[in-house]
C-alpha cells in the first residue's frame, strides 16, 4: 500500500508546487528557513492550543482556586473569594479531624480497589493472551467477543451490572440465594460492605480487554525465531512462555500497568453510575469523594485542594514507578 | 491490509496446555458474556418480569421496551446530542493528532520530547481536577465573549477532543515512525511541500492508524459521564446523563433501561468490532517503541 504513494505523488506534484507558491506570497517577508524552523512548531499548535485550554490553565487555576475560600457564595465572582493561604490542606491532611479522617478513608478505599482491580484486570488479561497467542479454532471469534466490555459504552455496561446486582430482582443473588442456596438470605450488594467487591467486580470485567488487547499487541512482536530455537532445544510450551513470553512482554507491561494504575484510580465513572452522587461509605473512592465535597456542600476551595494533593501522589507514585522499573529493565537487558 | 498473523506453535502442545486453555477460556467466556445476555434478555421482558426474582430465561417475551424507551424519555434527541458531539470530537481529535503527530515523528526540535511528555502526562490528570476550574472558564469566557462553551455542545466536543488526544498522538507517533521516512523525502524530491507528503504519503500509508484512533476517540466521547452531567443541560444532554432518567421516584423500568442500553451500544460495539484488528495493528506499532 505504503509503495504506491510516490509515483501517485509525483503525477500530482504540479498543483501542489503552485499551491506553496502562492502562500509564499502572501508572505514574503518571512524567510524560507525561518518558515522551516517554525513548521514543526505550528504542526503541534492545534494540539497545544487544546491542551492547554483543558487541561493546562485549569489545572493552573485548579491550584490557585485551592488557595482560596471559594464557596457557593463567591462562584459568580471567584476573583473575589478570600485567599485562605493553606487552609484548605490543613483540613484535608488533618486526620483526626472529621474531613481528613474521611479523605483518608477514601483514599485507602481507592488504593485497596486499584491495586485488587489492576492485579486482576492485568493476570487475566496476561493468561488470555497467552493462552490464544497460537491459533486454534474460533480464535478471531472468541477475540472479538472478549473486546466486547471494553467496547460498550461504560453507563450502559455499568447499569447492567447494577441491575444484576439489585438485592430482590438481581441475576447475582438469583444466583447466590435461589439456585446455588449458598447465603441463608439475599444480601445487599450495592450498599455496605459487599459494595467494594460488587466494585471490583466491574472494574475488572470493563479493564481486563484492554490489557488483553494491549499485551495480544506486544506478543506480536516476539520474533519467531526465539520460539523455534527454544523448542529446537527442547522447551516445552510452558517452558517457552516462561522464558520467552513473559520476558518479552516486560516493555508492554511497563506502560500496560501505569496506565491501569491511574485510570482505575482516577475512575469516577463507575461508582457514579453505580451508586449516584453518593457512595457506599464501604465503596468511597477518591474521585467520588471529591465530587461530593465539591459538588455537594459547594465548597470548591477545599475540594481543590484534595484534587492537588490527589494530583500529587500520582505524580509521586508513576515517577518512582517509571524510575524502578526503567532501571529493572536496564539491568535485564544489560 | 493489516492482518492479525497467526502464530502456529513451533511443537505440538501438550495436553495439559489445551485443556488449560478450553477451560480458562470458557469461564473467560462467561463472565464476558453473562452481562451481555442479561441485557438482552431483560430487555425483551414486561415490567412485571424485571420486577419478581430474576428470570434466566423471560416467561413471556415482548418487543413493548424498544418502543416504551422512545417515549418514556426524549431517547431519540439524547442520541442525536450523542452522536453530534461525538462525531464532531472525533473528526476534530484525529485531524490534531495527524498534525502532531507528523511533526514529533519527523522533526527534530526544541522542545519535542517537553511536548510529548506534557501531553502524555495529563492522561494521569484526575478528571475531578480541571473539571470545576474548566466549568469556571467556560461560563467566564461565554460572559466576555459571547460564544456558549458552558451547556453547549461546542464546549463538550471541545472537551472530549483533548481527552482522546493524548492517546491518540502516542499511538500515530508510533505508526508513522514505522512509515519509512525514505517515501516522503521522495515526495518531497518530486515537488511535494511537507504537507503535500503528509497528506499524499504518510496518511495514506498510515489510514490502519488512523482508523484505529477514530474508534479510539469515539469510544472516549460516546462513553464519557462526568463532564457530561455537569456541562450539559435539557437541550444538550447526552446518552450518558439521560439514561438515569428511566429511574423514576418510585419505580426503575429495567427492562426499558436494558432495551435503551443495548441500543445505545449496539452502533459503538458494531463499530469496534468490525475496526479492532486496526486497533490491534495500531496498538502494536505503538508498542514497538
Amino acid at each position: 500500500m505504503a509503495a504506491t504513494a510516490p509515483p501517485r505523488s509525483a503525477s500530482e506534484a504540479g498543483p501542489d508546487s503552485g499551491k506553496s507558491a502562492g502562500r509564499g506570497r502572501l508572505r514574503p517577508r518571512v524567510p524560507a528557513r525561518l518558515r522551516q524552523l517554525s513548521l514543526p512548531y505550528l504542526l503541534l499548535l492545534p494540539a497545544l492550543a487544546l491542551e492547554l485550554l483543558i487541561h493546562i490553565v485549569p489545572m493552573v487555576f485548579g491550584i490557585i482556586i485551592s488557595f482560596k475560600g471559594l464557596t457557593l457564595f463567591f462562584i459568580h465572582n471567584w476573583k473575589s473569594a478570600p485567599w485562605t493561604g493553606f487552609d484548605n490542606y490543613k483540613v484535608a491532611v488533618k486526620i483526626h479531624q472529621p474531613i481528613g479522617q474521611a479523605l483518608l478513608h477514601s483514599f485507602w478505599v481507592t488504593i485497596a480497589f486499584t491495586v485488587l482491580s489492576v492485579a486482576l484486570s492485568w493476570l487475566i488479561g496476561t493468561v488470555a493472551a497467552i493462552l490464544m497467542q497460537d491459533s486454534f479454532r474460533g480464535r478471531a471469534v472468541l477475540r472479538a467477543v472478549f473486546l466486547v466490555p471494553y467496547a460498550l459504552p461504560v453507563y450502559a455496561a455499568v447499569i447492567t451490572w447494577t441491575f444484576m446486582f439489585q438485592q430482590d430482582t438481581g441475576l447475582v443473588n438469583h444466583v447466590l440465594h435461589d439456585q446455588l442456596h449458598l447465603t441463608s438470605n439475599k444480601p445487599f450488594w450495592l450498599i455496605g460492605g459487599n459494595s467494594f467487591w460488587a466494585l471490583v467486580i466491574v472494574s475488572v470485567w470493563k479493564s481486563w480487554p484492554f490489557a488483553f488487547l494491549a499485551l495480544m499487541a506486544g506478543l506480536q512482536n516476539i520474533p519467531r525465531e526465539l520460539y523455534e530455537a527454544a523448542a529446537m532445544d527442547g522447551a516445552g510450551v510452558w517452558q517457552q512462555i516462561r522464558k520467552i513470553t513473559l520476558p518479552s512482554l516486560r516493555a508492554v507491561n511497563q506502560v500496560l500497568v501505569l496506565v491501569l494504575f491511574l485510570w482505575t484510580f482516577n475512575d469516577f465513572n463507575t461508582p457514579y453510575v453505580m451508586f449516584g452522587q453518593a457512595a457506599p461509605h464501604q465503596a468511597d473512592l477518591i474521585s467520588i469523594h471529591i465530587y461530593q465535597s465539591s459538588f455537594l456542600t459547594w465548597n470548591f476551595g477545599s475540594g481543590s485542594a484534595m484534587s492537588v494533593l490527589l494530583l500529587l501522589f500520582l505524580l509521586v507514585v508513576t515517577a518512582v514507578y517509571l524510575l524502578i522499573t526503567s532501571r529493572r529493565r536496564g539491568d535485564a537487558d544489560a | 491490509m493489516p492482518r492479525i498473523p497467526t502464530q502456529p506453535s513451533p511443537m505440538a502442545q501438550p495436553r495439559s496446555f489445551v485443556w488449560t486453555r478450553r477451560v480458562v477460556l470458557t469461564l473467560l467466556l462467561v463472565f464476558v458474556l453473562v452481562p451481555v445476555y442479561v441485557m438482552l434478555s431483560s430487555s425483551l421482558k414486561s415490567l412485571s418480569g424485571v420486577q419478581g426474582s430474576f428470570q434466566w430465561i423471560p416467561h413471556h417475551i415482548t418487543a413493548r421496551p424498544y418502543i416504551d424507551i422512545w417515549k418514556t424519555i426524549p431517547l431519540a434527541h439524547y442520541f442525536m446530542n450523542s452522536l453530534i458531539v461525538s462525531v464532531s470530537a472525533t473528526l476534530f481529535s484525529v485531524a490534531v493528532a495527524i498534525f502532531a503527530s507528523y511533526g514529533v515523528s519527523r522533526y527534530r526540535f526544541p522542545g519535542r520530547r517537553l511536548f510529548t511528555v506534557t501531553v502524555l502526562s495529563t492522561q494521569m490528570f484526575p478528571g475531578i481536577l480541571f473539571l470545576l476550574p474548566l466549568y469556571l472558564i467556560f461560563v467566564n469566557i461565554g460572559n466576555s465573549t459571547g460564544i456558549t462553551l458552558n451547556g453547549s455542545r461546542l464546549g463538550l466536543i471541545i472537551t472530549y477532543l483533548t481527552f482522546s488526544l493524548p492517546f491518540s498522538i502516542w499511538m500515530l507517533v508510533g505508526y508513522f515512525d514505522s512509515i519509512p521516512r525514505d517515501l516522503d523525502e521522495a515526495a518531497k524530491v518530486d515537488g511535494c511541500g511537507p504537507m503535500g507528503a503528509l497528506f499524499r504519503v504518510v496518511v495514506p500509508a498510515a489510514v490502519p492508524g488512523i482508523v484505529a484512533v477514530c474508534v479510539y476517540a469515539f469510544m472516549t466521547a460516546w462513553g464519557e459521564v462526568l463532564f457530561a452531567s455537569v456541562m450539559t443541560n435539557e437541550s444538550t444532554r447526552t446518552l450518558a446523563v439521560g439514561l438515569r432518567e428511566y429511574a423514576t421516584q418510585n419505580d426503575v423500568y429495567w427492562n426499558q433501561v436494558m432495551a435503551a442500553s443495548l441500543v445505545v451500544s449496539v452502533p459503538v460495539v458494531a463499530g469496534f468490532l468490525l475496526l479492532q484488528r486496526y486497533l490491534v495493528a495500531g496498538l502494536t506499532a505503538g508498542a514497538v517503541k
